[in-house]
């Protein structure tokens, strides 16, 4: 039965996407709803590869956003403009997917270029360092005509739906999954836990750092193509410190270094956002009062550094069980 | 103009401007050394410093010296019931948590503004409070008195600042409890005092900071505190968080790059210079300028 846990849950998570996709096409679901959806699975994929960083490697990023907009504005560039990169019989959907991959190999590109020196800086030095780059770059795009400078860059096609989104958020999540539990991970985890001791025990640490770093800004590319794809225009407003911030709050209300509970905050959020327009100037009081008050009475995060999986479902019934025979038997004894 | 008297001109506005960055990096660089948190909201304490000044100007019309001071007084007041209310329950908390509820607290206040009728969202005009005047100093070099009002200003509170911290029983509380908080606790120190006094000393600089920035461009607006913030930040990273003498020599620095970028007609590029400069100082001195360089050892 155990080995067809992985299985079972990639089933489970393809019907969910497919019905929610039948859904859609029936008109059941509209397309508000439709593209909030999508905004979900697309925030799953950055907060997922920002928990790879800052939760797994334990490397305090801030600058997701910055790895974000090298990937939509490359990929919208490579949708936008039909002779470029790619050969010009590549259209549509084939050449959205195409672009995005090209946009998270951009961002990979930069990631590596960034994390080759920072990647030595500690903790609260590296988080400025990534929060700086990220400004770099938001202020070089303002200043790049090409693209539209600070008013932003218009008319990308709408190539994002709901279940490319959907499946390429179920892709990263399974990859970086695999990494975490792959020998890869157990060297960022254990560079998380002290750099030091796992330097003594043999890890090549700044390479375990740099890999992880690289990975988590290729999907941020990912995310940020498909962002621009979704949207159909981005500026690099929509790029700023904020936005870094917005992510890594989906990681830190998830619980650091878990992996669904960054999924779970990821669609908490979004979903929190959205329902807060209803309130208009009172939207933004509310949502930085919830994340106040959030962080004082759960400052570890909604799933603490645990990740929902088959085994804790089952030890949560398992101690259930124990817990009921225990004050079975102590009420006995007490008879 | 000779470029000699240009660079002059643009060093005394760097100067000017710098200063204002100094004493918001003040606030960062003590808050950081004493608990470890980079306080992102401490931008929005030096915005309602600025708004603090523009209301008290506006309802009492006083001059600028007790404006300040109230202002000042007021700033403290919110630096520690911020820090009583939000940051002291996470003080043994992963210290992330506590660095979002800066963020959040950040978000907070500049939304509170827009939302109170009286500030709103559009940009205010700061009365005038000084004659603005203009003293030739060398050929085609000027000195405003704004500027020199935020020199005398500046120097005085940072004067005042190193007496408090090196010569009065709670400074030398401040530099027990930075160098090793349950130490200090053993000693007879009164911790959550001597951050709560920490916490008002930073917020009445930013507040300064907020007037003397107010009186300079004549305008304030509700975000006016996060960009400053950020650069401020920089500063006191630049410097080597946790020294005061850094602070002052970031904010400098950064105010002065600033000047003479945009003198140089790059103006668009001026906070992402401020950046690099700060990612390249990082690289070459990993704990900023005056930062020791701590070997861990096992």
């Amino acid at each position: 039965m155990k080995k067809f846990r992985p299985i079972i849950s990639l089933v489970v998570a393809l019907t969910c996407g497919f019905v929610l996709q039948v859904f859609i096409n029936a008109g059941i679901i509209n397309g508000y709803y439709d593209h909030i959806m999508s905004k979900m699975a697309m925030f799953i994929i950055a907060a997922v590869s920002l928990n790879l960083i800052n939760g797994i490697c334990g490397q305090f990023s801030i600058g997701h956003a910055g790895f974000m907009a090298v990937g939509a504005y490359a990929s919208a560039i490579i949708t936008k403009n039909p002779a470029l990169l790619l050969p010009e019989t590549v259209v549509g959907m084939p050449r959205y997917l195409l672009a995005l991959i090209i946009g998270g190999i951009s961002a990979a590109i930069v990631g590596f270029l960034v994390g080759l020196p920072t990647l030595r800086l500690r903790g609260d030095y590296l988080a400025i360092t990534t929060l700086g780059f990220g400004e770099i770059i938001r202020v070089l795009l303002i200043n790049w005509k090409f693209v539209g400078g600070a008013s932003g860059y218009f008319g990308i096609k709408p190539y994002a739906n709901f279940i490319t989104t959907y499946l390429l958020a179920m892709l990263t999540v399974v990859i970086i999954r695999n990494f975490i539990t792959s020998s890869y991970g157990r060297a960022c985890i254990a560079i998380r836990e002290d750099e030091i001791a796992a330097a003594t025990m043999g890890i090549h640490t700044t390479k375990y750092k740099i890999i992880a770093f690289v990975m988590a800004a290729f999907f941020a590319g990912l995310a940020g193509g498909i962002y621009a794809h979704l949207m159909q225009s981005i500026s690099p407003r929509d790029f700023s410190f904020l936005v870094s911030i917005d992510i890594l709050l989906m990681v830190v209300l998830g619980g650091l270094g878990s992996t669904s509970g960054s999924i779970v905050a990821a669609i908490f959020l979004t979903f929190a956002t959205e329902s807060l327009r209803a309130f208009q100037a009172l939207r933004v009081i509310i949502y930085s009062f919830m994340l106040i008050i959030i962080m004082l009475f759960r400052p570890q995060g909604l799933m603490g550094g645990k990740e929902l999986s088959w085994d804790a479902v089952q030890s949560f019934f398992k101690s259930k069980q124990k817990q009921d025979l225990t004050s079975a038997k102590s009420t006995e004894g007490e008879g | 103009m000779t470029l000699a008297q240009q660079v002059l001109q643009q060093l005394i506005n760097g100067i000017a401007l710098g200063s204002v960055y100094a004493l918001i990096a003040l606030g960062y660089t003590m808050v950081y050394g004493i608990i470890r948190l980079i306080n992102f909201a401490h931008g929005e304490v030096f915005m309602i410093g600025a708004f603090a000044g523009y209301f008290i100007i506006t309802l009492f019309n006083i001059p600028i010296v007790p404006t300040l001071i109230l202002a000042m007084a007021f700033c403290a007041l919110i630096g520690i019931v911020m820090e009583r209310l939000a940051y002291k329950p996470l003080r043994n908390a992963p210290r992330i948590a506590a660095l979002m509820t800066a963020v959040g607290l950040s978000n907070l206040f500049q939304n509170l503004m827009v939302y109170f009728k009286a500030v709103g969202a559009s940009p205010k005009a700061f009365p005038r409070v000084i004659d603005i005047s203009r003293y030739e100093v060398m050929q085609d070099v000027y000195l405003t008195s704004d500027k020199i009002l935020t020199l005398v200003v500046a120097v005085l509170l940072m004067v005042a600042l190193q007496y408090i911290v090196h010569n009065t029983k709670m400074g030398k509380a401040m530099r027990a409890v930075s160098q090793d908080k349950d130490a200090a606790q053993l000693m007879g120190i009164n911790v959550n005092t001597t951050i709560s006094f920490t916490f008002a000393l930073g917020s009445a600089l930013a507040a300064a900071g907020g007037i003397l920035y107010a009186v300079s461009y004549g305008k304030i607006i509700y975000n006016m505190g996060s960009m400053p913030g950020l650069k401020a930040f920089v500063s006191a990273v630049l410097g080597g968080i946790g020294s005061i003498p850094g602070a002052v020599v970031g904010g400098m620095i950064l105010g002065i790059t600033e000047n003479a970028i945009s003198a140089a007609g790059y103006s668009m590029l001026r906070d992402a210079v401020a950046f690099a400069i700060l990612i390249i100082i990082l690289l070459i001195k990993p704990a900023g300028i005056f930062g020791k360089n701590v070997r861990e050892k096992v």
